[in-house]
């Protein structure tokens, strides 16, 4: 196969541009990607300090062993970012930096965090988890019991409800990807399938309803239907192969595939099984979405289909006519992503996206497609469908079905618009 | 140990493995068997019902004395919101409105909920730290200051749950079936 571009392949498949997603079968295939203005690797140094072909570094003995590894210090700029409450600093979030990552997994230093009131310091060895309520025998296990029982692994992404909350805002919010997207993060998380506990305590027919409860200082808690914990949750103990990080539920989280953030519950300490829902603040006051109507929608655990063009992206620049790789995320809570289109003149034609495997049930995807950006201004945007034929919905349309005092599960398509000199913005169109 | 046993623990390992990726069953038992009593003081549930609420009582004019000194800072003078949510609205209004409140009065479901999450979660500065009677002072004196009660009505284990918020009925659940 030629890597000469021939005119076929320059046949736009759709308005703006956007070329045929097999170009990506072109092997040594170069497209562009856009820069992040104002960092090294966009501009680099008018005057080099080395000898390119033979660098300083090639002439000397390198750094010694590490015993945990950390990035190169000319990534130091890829960081979460932090929103909290300025009185007080352990209510707030942090944002993954989406834009700046590739592949489907996120570091975990920088999977998102959402804490009610900070990051306990929990002691393994004094922390237990007790099953009760409508069970034949309450149990309690200690964190290393439950290493000692099978596991099982899934990658899963977990979003928070109010993720991309910043959607519902009159004028669209200027910040990079990940400070309005980013409570989104996607982990390979290891532990014990529920169902198996459950089963050990024996669950009394009458119930329904799960009441799971974190140790931290907000001894964060929610109700959660019973039959889907014990189709698919786990109680996990790892995260990327290695013990869950303490931000994210060190010594045990509550993992449910395709739930919204606040239900995985982090530093979990408690499972009751109940006939009810207990009503907790976070699933009461919070995490509910109130509509036009003066009702709200309450129990919204699945995460709906959604998808979001990482480059090019906000605060980014693109350099000048060329072939670009446009590239994104895709992921819904109700399995597979079937299909990401991409548009680039505002929504009026799309055309498929390539989407690399592996596609995983209530995993991020990563979708590309190959772009002839003529250098005049436009649209991008991107769109998902999932396995259950759900269409991700123009802003316009979520608006227009839920109001904007809704808050939680924002998920509609995002625009960027790119100007003549190839700065992009976050636009409504 | 012997050849004969290492070959017995390996066929424990695998036939459990089988199993398990067939029917997630076999798996060590290894939680320790607890009394309902002793269940009883890990249980911090509060059930719209009043289950789980402990014995106690107080009445808006105390709940105010706390409220204004260990809530006040974060939630405004009268709890009408600062850097923390608003939690009393008086306004009268709809829910239908495009910036409807969501404070306690006008959009929390359950009155139960309240001292909930006053005592798992409040002060966020010391947790937990407020008596029984104290949760049901600041309690009442939410309740009154949206106008769900009276400013005399005592709070207590009975009368909580019987307060019905003007949102009861206001949520639709859209993951599962009531």
């Amino acid at each position: 196969m030629t890597t000469e571009l021939t005119s076929d392949d320059l046949q736009p498949v759709a308005g703006g541009g956007l070329l045929h997603r097999r170009l990506f079968l072109k092997s040594g295939l170069v497209l562009a990607t856009a820069g992040a203005a104002g960092h090294a690797a966009a501009e680099p140094p008018a005057k080099l300090s080395e000898d390119l072909a033979s660098p300083s570094w090639m002439h000397a003995p390198g750094a010694p062993f590490t015993p945990y590894g950390k990035p190169s210090k000319h990534e130091a700029r890829v960081m979460r970012s932090i929103g909290a409450n300025k009185d007080l600093p352990t209510n707030g979030v942090s944002w993954t930096p989406l834009e700046e990552l590739e592949g489907i997994i996120t570091p975990s230093g920088l999977h998102f965090e959402r804490h009610h009131n900070g990051v306990p310091e929990i002691d393994p060895a004094q922390h237990r988890l007790v099953i009760h309520g409508l069970v034949k025998q309450p149990l309690m296990f200690t964190v290393n019991s439950l290493l000692r029982y099978p596991m099982q692994s899934h990658l899963i992404f977990i979003e928070c409800g109010g993720n991309s909350n910043a959607g519902w805002h009159e004028e669209p919010i200027q910040r990079p990807l990940g400070g309005f997207h980013g409570l989104v993060s996607c982990s390979e998380w290891t532990g014990v399938p529920l169902a198996i506990l459950f089963d050990q305590a024996g669950i009394d027919p009458k119930a329904t309803w799960v009441i799971a409860e974190g140790a931290d200082g907000a001894v964060m808690n929610v109700s959660l239907p019973l039959k889907k914990l014990m189709d698919d949750a786990i109680v996990a103990l790892y995260q990327n192969g290695e013990r869950i990080r303490p931000e994210n539920g060190y010594p045990l989280r509550l993992v449910i595939p395709g739930f919204e953030g606040v239900t995985n519950v982090k530093w979990l300490r408690r499972l009751q099984l109940t006939t009810e829902p207990v009503m907790a603040r976070n699933e009461t006051a919070k995490y509910t979405e109130l509509l036009p109507s003066g009702k709200a929608r309450q129990f919204t655990f699945e995460i709906e289909a959604k998808s979001l063009i990482t480059s090019p992206s906000a605060g980014q620049k693109m350099f000048g006519p060329n072939i670009y790789e446009i590239k994104g995320l895709a992921w819904t809570g109700r399995g597979k992503v079937a299909k990401v289109e991409v548009s680039a003149d505002g929504g009026q034609s799309w055309a498929e996206a390539a989407l690399q495997e592996p596609v995983l049930s209530r995993c991020f995807t990563r979708f590309r497609m190959p772009w002839n950006w003529d250098g005049k201004p436009t649209v991008l945007k991107s769109r998902a469908t999932d396995e259950t034929g759900y269409v991700q919905p123009e802003r316009e349309m979520l608006v227009k079905e839920r109001g904007r005092n809704g808050y939680f599960h924002y998920n509609a398509i995002l625009s960027w618009g790119i100007d003549e000199d190839g700065a992009i913005s976050h636009v409504y169109a | 140990m012997s050849t004969r046993n290492a070959c017995a623990v390996f066929a424990i390992l695998f036939s459990a493995n089988a199993a398990f990726a067939a029917s997630a069953h076999p798996a060590p038992r290894l939680g320790t068997p607890m009394t309902a009593e002793d269940a009883t003081k890990w249980d911090l549930s509060i059930f719209p019902d009043g289950r789980g609420l402990p014995p106690g009582k107080g009445v808006a004019k105390d709940g105010k004395v706390i409220f204004d000194t260990q809530c006040a800072s974060c939630h405004g003078d009268g709890g009408r919101g600062a850097t923390a949510e608003e939690l009393v609205s008086i306004e009268p209004q709809s829910l239908k409105e495009e910036a409807a409140s969501k404070a306690i009065g006008p959009y929390w479901p359950y009155a139960t909920t309240v001292f909930d999450f006053i005592r798992r979660s409040m002060p966020a500065g010391a947790p937990g730290s407020l008596s029984a009677d104290e949760l049901y002072a600041v309690t009442a004196y939410l309740l009154a200051a949206n106008k769900v009660i009276g400013d005399t009505d005592e709070m207590n284990a009975k009368s909580l749950p019987a307060v019905k918020m003007p949102n009861r009925d206001g949520f639709e659940w859209v993951g599962v079936k009531k």
